[in-house]
This record gives C-alpha cells, sequence and structure tokens, in this order.
C-alpha cells in the first residue's frame, strides 16, 4: 500500500510506470507464494507415484526385487514395454495390449462420430429453432443425465440382443453414445444457445435452411465447444471399463479390461515392470490427444459478427 | 408496385400486448422511418414484418400478397440488423454470397451480384477479410451488402448506424439515402435518433408504448406534431410545454400561462372554437423566439426572465432562463450568447402563429 501512496503522490509518467511495478511485485508475494506452495504439494502428491510407475516399468525384474522402489534403474530397459504390448497374456490369448488397443480405437471412433453428430443437431434445433415441447425434452434430458448405467444395464443388454450388437465393438460403441447422449446435447444447446440471436435471424432470412444453415454458419463455429465435447468424450470412452466388460465380446474388449486380465489373472509371480508399462500404455492414448487437440483453441467464435 | 402494410396487428408476449391493433403502411419506394423510445416496439414490429416473429393477430401484406405466414426468406425482404450480425466464420465475400443461397441463382449470376455489391459499397478490396478484420463502418457496409445483394424490393434497417461515431454516422447516412435514390427500393428504417428521422425519412412514423402517435412527413411531425408525446419527442433542445389557459378578450383569443405571462394566439388554426378558460398546454419551439433584449414586430408574447445559464452546441446557442418552477429554453446566436451573463433579466419575444397547443386532459392537439 505504502507503494501505491507514493506512486500517486508522483507525477505524470513515473505514476504509470510506478503503478505497473507496483502490480507486478504484488503479484509475487503473499497470497501467491502460499497457492505455489499448496500446488507443488498437489502435484507431488500425483508425481511420487508416477515417478514409481515409470521407473519400475524401465526395470528388470531382478532389480524390482531388490525392493527399493524410489531408485532409478540401473539398466535402462524398454524389454517390459515391449513385452506388454506383444507378448503379455490376458485370459487365455498371449499377443499382448496391442489387441485391445486396437479394439478400444474401434470402439472409440465410431462412438465418438456417434455421440457427438448426434448430440450436436440436437442441441443445434433445441437451441436455435423452435421445437415443439423443447423445455419438457430439455428436463427429460436433465433427468437423463443423472441416471447410472447400472440401472438400466439389463434393459440395455435386452435392447442391443434384440438390435443384434451385443456383444460387438458396435454394440459398445452405441451403449457409449447413448450414455453420452443427454449430456453432450446439453453441452452443445448450451454452447448454441449463446450465438447471437441476429446471426440466427440473419441467416434464416437468408436460407432457411436447416441443414445448410447448420453446416455452413453453425458448423464453422463450433470449433472450441468440439474440442471440450472429444476431450471428455475421448476419456470417457477411453478410460471406461464397465461398458466394455459387459458388452463387449470376447475378443472385442478394449484396452482397459485387457489390462485388468492381464494384471490380475497371471499366474506365476507378478511381472510388476510389464504391469506398470501396461498400465502407462493404457493412459497414454488420452493424454496425447490432449496436447494435439489442446492446440486448436481459438479465441472468441464471435469476433466481428456484432458490434460493440 | 410492394407497399407494405400492417392490418390490425397485435402482438403479445405472454399476456402483455406490445403492439396492439396497429395499423400502418408504407408505399411503393418510401422511406418510412420508425422513430421512437427504447422498448415501444420498433423491432418487434421489423421482426413482424420480416417473419422472425409471428402476429398474435392481424393481417401483413406485402403488394398484394398475404404474407402472414410466409416463411421469411420467401417474404422478398432484406434485413440490416442492429447488430449487423455477420457470420463470424466466413469471408466477406462468404457473407454476401450466403445472402443469395435462398434464392438458388446461377453461379455466374451470384458473382456478378456480389461484385456490383462490392462496388457500389466500396468495399472490394475488403472481400476475403473476416469480419473481425473490418473496422465498425466497414462491418456496417459489409451487413448492407449483404442485403443490397438480394435485390429485394423492400429493405429493412434496424438501428443501422446506432454504434457508429458521430462523423461516420454522417456519412453512413448519406450513403444510405444515396442507395436509396439509386436503388428505389421501400425502405422501412428504424431508429431512435431524431436526426436521421428528419434528414431520410419521407414520412415518419412515431411511436410510443406500441402505439403510432403520428404518421406523416418530417415537416408535419415537426411543425403540427399531433399529440403532447410528439411534441415532447421531436426537436432538440426540446419544445418548452407549459400549461395555462384559454383567454378571450376584445375578440381575440389568447393564453394566459399559469405563471401569468399571455401569449395571442389570433393565428392560430383551431380545430374547434376555444372555451374560454379552458385548460390547455402550450408549446413554444426554442427556435422561434427572438433575439434576446432585441424587439420583435408583432411579438404574439414576451417573457422577461432571468437567466440561468447559456449551452453552446457547435453552430447554435441556448439560452435557459427560469420560469416558474421550470425552465424556459431559446435560441440564441453563439455570438450573442457569450454576452449574456447567468442573473441578468432577458427579454424573449415570441412570434405570432408559431404555438402550438394541445388539450391539456387528452394531450391531443387543438
Ligand atoms: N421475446 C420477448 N419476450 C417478452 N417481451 C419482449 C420480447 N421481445 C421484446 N419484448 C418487449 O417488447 C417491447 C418492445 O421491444 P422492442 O425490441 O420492439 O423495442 P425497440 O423499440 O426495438 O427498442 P430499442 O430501441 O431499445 O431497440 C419491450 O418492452 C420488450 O421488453
Ligand atoms: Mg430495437
Amino acid at each position: 500500500m505504502t507503494q501505491l501512496d507514493v506512486t500517486e503522490a508522483a507525477a505524470g509518467a513515473t505514476v504509470i510506470r510506478g503503478r505497473a511495478r507496483a502490480r507486478r511485485r504484488r503479484g509475487l508475494t503473499g497470497r501467491s507464494i502460499a497457492v505455489l506452495v499448496f500446488l507443488t504439494m498437489c502435484a507431488l502428491f500425483f508425481c511420487v507415484p508416477l515417478y514409481v510407475v515409470l521407473t519400475t516399468s524401465l526395470k528388470t525384474m531382478e532389480e524390482i526385487r531388490q525392493g527399493q522402489i524410489f531408485a532409478l534403474p540401473e539398466t535402462w530397459t524398454f524389454e517390459a514395454w515391449n513385452f506388454a504390448w506383444n507378448e503379455a497374456c490376458s485370459g487365455i490369448t498371449c499377443e499382448g495390449l496391442k489387441v485391445g488397443f486396437w479394439n478400444s480405437v474401434r470402439i472409440l471412433v465410431p462412438s465418438l462420430i456417434l455421440s457427438i453428430s448426434l448430440a450436436m443437431v440436437t442441441g443445434y434445433a433445441l437451441a436455435l429453432w423452435e421445437v415443439r415441447w423443447a423445455g419438457t425434452f430439455l428436463f427429460l434430458l436433465f433427468l437423463c443425465a443423472f441416471v447410472p448405467l447400472q440401472i438400466i444395464m439389463f434393459p440395455l443388454i435386452a435392447i442391443t440382443r434384440t438390435m443384434g450388437v451385443y456383444g460387438t465393438i458396435m454394440g459398445v460403441a452405441v451403449v457409449h453414445s447413448v450414455m453420452a447422449m443427454p449430456v453432450l446435447t446439453l453441452i452443445f444447446r448450451n454452447f448454441y444457445k449463446d450465438i447471437p440471436r441476429e446471426i440466427m435471424n440473419a441467416a434464416i432470412m437468408d436460407s432457411g435452411s436447416f441443414w445448410k444453415i447448420f453446416v455452413e454458419i453453425i458448423l464453422p463455429m463450433s470449433g472450441n465447444i468440439l474440442i471440450v465435447v472429444l476431450i471428455l468424450q475421448i476419456t470417457n470412452v477411453w478410460n471406461d471399463y464397465l461398458v466394455g466388460v459387459t458388452f463387449g465380446g470376447f475378443n472385442t474388449q478394449p484396452m482397459t479390461v485387457n489390462l485388468a486380465n492381464m494384471v490380475t489373472v497371471s499366474t506365476g509371480t507378478a511381472t510388476y515392470n510389464v504391469d506398470m508399462a501396461a498400465a502407462l500404455l493404457t493412459a497414454i492414448p488420452p493424454l496425447v490427444i490432449y496436447f494435439m487437440v489442446g492446440k486448436f483453441f481459438v479465441a472468441g467464435i464471435t469476433a466481428g459478427a456484432i458490434k460493440g | 408496385m410492394p407497399r407494405v402494410s400492417f392490418e390490425h396487428i397485435v402482438k403479445s408476449y405472454g399476456g402483455l400486448n406490445v403492439l396492439d391493433d396497429l395499423n400502418l403502411s408504407v408505399e411503393h419506394g418510401e422511406f418510412l422511418v420508425l422513430l421512437g423510445p427504447s422498448g415501444c416496439g420498433k423491432t418487434t414490429l421489423l421482426n413482424l414484418l420480416a417473419g422472425l416473429t409471428d402476429v398474435t393477430d392481424g393481417r401483413i401484406m406485402i403488394g398484394d400478397r398475404d404474407v402472414t405466414d410466409l416463411d421469411p426468406k420467401d417474404r422478398g425482404l432484406a434485413m440490416v440488423f442492429q447488430s449487423y450480425a455477420l457470420y463470424p466464420t466466413k469471408s466477406v465475400r462468404g457473407n454476401l454470397k450466403f445472402g443469395l443461397s435462398a434464392a438458388k441463382l446461377p453461379r455466374e449470376e451470384v458473382a456478378r451480384r456480389v461484385d456490383w455489391a462490392a462496388k457500389l459499397l466500396q468495399i472490394e478490396p475488403l472481400m476475403d477479410r473476416r469480419p473481425s478484420q473490418l473496422s465498425g463502418g466497414q462491418r456496417q457496409r459489409v451487413a448492407i451488402g449483404r442485403a443490397l445483394v438480394k435485390h429485394a424490393d423492400v429493405l429493412l434497417f434496424d438501428e443501422p448506424l446506432s454504434n457508429l461515431d458521430a462523423k461516420l454516422r454522417t456519412e453512413m447516412r448519406l450513403e444510405i439515402m444515396r442507395l436509396h435514390d439509386e436503388l428505389n427500393p421501400t425502405v422501412v428504417y428504424v431508429t431512435h435518433d431524431q436526426i436521421e428521422a428528419m434528414t431520410m425519412a419521407t414520412r415518419i412514423a412515431v411511436m410510443n408504448g406500441g402505439v403510432i402517435q403520428q404518421f406523416g412527413t418530417p415537416d408535419e411531425v415537426y411543425e403540427r406534431p399531433a399529440n403532447l408525446f410528439v411534441a415532447g419527442f421531436i426537436g432538440a433542445p426540446a419544445m418548452n410545454l407549459r400549461q395555462g389557459r384559454i383567454a378571450k378578450a376584445d375578440g381575440g383569443v389568447a393564453g394566459v400561462f399559469d405563471t401569468g405571462e399571455r401569449i395571442a394566439l389570433d393565428d392560430y388554426a383551431f380545430a374547434r372554437a376555444p372555451q374560454e378558460g379552458a385548460p390547455i398546454v402550450i408549446g413554444l419551439r426554442p427556435e422561434h423566439f427572438g433575439a434576446p433584449n432585441a424587439p420583435l414586430d408583432g411579438a404574439a408574447g414576451r417573457f422577461e426572465l432571468p437567466l440561468q445559464h447559456t449551452e453552446r452546441t457547435g453552430s447554435d446557442a441556448t439560452g435557459y432562463l427560469h420560469w416558474g418552477d421550470g425552465l424556459l429554453s431559446h435560441r440564441v446566436e453563439p455570438g450573442d450568447a457569450a454576452r449574456l451573463r447567468p442573473g441578468d433579466t432577458i427579454s424573449v419575444a415570441f412570434p405570432r402563429g408559431k404555438a402550438n397547443l394541445f388539450d391539456a386532459a387528452s394531450g391531443e392537439r387543438l
């Protein structure tokens, strides 16, 4: 405060420069240090286990048996990673995690396309067009968003069986899409609700076509929300276990199920390095996607569209 | 001949009537300005015409088509929105082209029209930019261009100039008037800026509270306001409106203000014979007063009052005199204004035949 008083007494340019300095100095003291300490502790809380997992996966079994879990590996080896990816046994098949990885990818792609495209168009219609019973429909969606999977598990099994997709990749994808629809639709609807009404009115006068407006005007403005939804949905689908283990067939189980089988049902001694490597392999894909997709965030989707 | 008419229009939002039995018709090629304070229903009326909201009751005709239930794109209108509403992800060219997407024109025709509009509005160098890369005035022109490419017979403007600075606003005003002269569409132009209304309109509809208060040429609206609302709303500085009574003496008619001053009303064209003692409101435009402390031949009345302050607005100046519990404003030459001192008693005269009279109870012109 004294700093401010002094600078306020000063005149002209010194005032401005003094204020800027005061603000910067305040930014580094007091409260912010407490925040920094807290954040560092949080980071450590996550980093220590990660460190252990990572180093263990790079060690040989002999080294692990010595029991020094915080030590760095003496000989760095990717042997365990290779084994986990190509050879580790899950149940009776011994082809490694790559089977599960590709299954997960094949589940992910259709479930993303299905859920996002449906939710997007529904959200667009609900937000920007006059839909009869829109309010009731939104309320139902809101309720559905809170229904846990376990409650509708049996009906869903029956439905997918009737559709003939139970125990297939498509079955898993469809269930994922259905489960994601309420939340995704609400997200898109709320996003589109903020598009200025006059842009929509202009488009209605210019074209009047539901699809043309969607494809040419609304879709290009949806970049940011698509990224958010992609991240949300990829994490959901990739990290899912319950849907995969219930609706996946024998050879169509996702990576998480594959991993669980590998870690829990392995015979003989536990191969910690392989388990750790497998766990890391399963966790990496969403991370890679975050970093890739995050780059596409853009600021101000309606910049320049309206005045002021 | 596209003649636009509103017939018995009712628009209500959840039981609240924003417009109630409104009738209005605009002739072909006319430049109609809807003028009124904020919230009086101007945008609502325009949206009803454009088909963006549905009427609760009544009929809208364009030419001899009943368009009340037609889709917006089928009404043959083009609109420039209050907020421009450009498509942010499209280039200027893309914005103009999209304006034609309902028309299903051959590609060469689309290109020809886009080029024509770009040239007319001098936005050719900007055609590949995004709206975010344009200045306010340029965005404005793109918004107008997107409406013009449609070659619609009826153009709607919703306060298109309200967010521009004064200089740009004057420029764009001239540009829109030039476009109207050149292309001669029927225009419905919404504004709450009375200078825009007075300069651009062929006719003005003054609205308040969803009701059209007066519909006439700018001169009519200014010279013969139909009621107290119009009298107070049109003109800056506003007309002096004061309560008084009719007094008949020596065969002449005069108005006596509650503050005691008299003003001769012999030249006033009464619609009905005035009643002795009838309560009235007398309206005196500031610019009709004679120069301060100067004689005026045949003055209808004279006011000797102390000056409160003077106000200089560019080419004009206004003096404000203490008058009862209010003020009397009168135009003065800027040169004279500098010589007047607050507190001095000033004498100003009002000429014959210029006063406006309203019934004190109904507010209607007498
Ligand atoms: N969707 C709506 N629901 C309820 N009331 C509305 C709605 N749209 C407008 N109104 C009301 O109708 C009245 C007229 O609104 P309108 O937008 O036509 O005003 P305006 O004359 O264009 O004002 P401005 O000069 O501020 O743009 C206002 O009182 C407003 O509150
Ligand atoms: Mg408005």
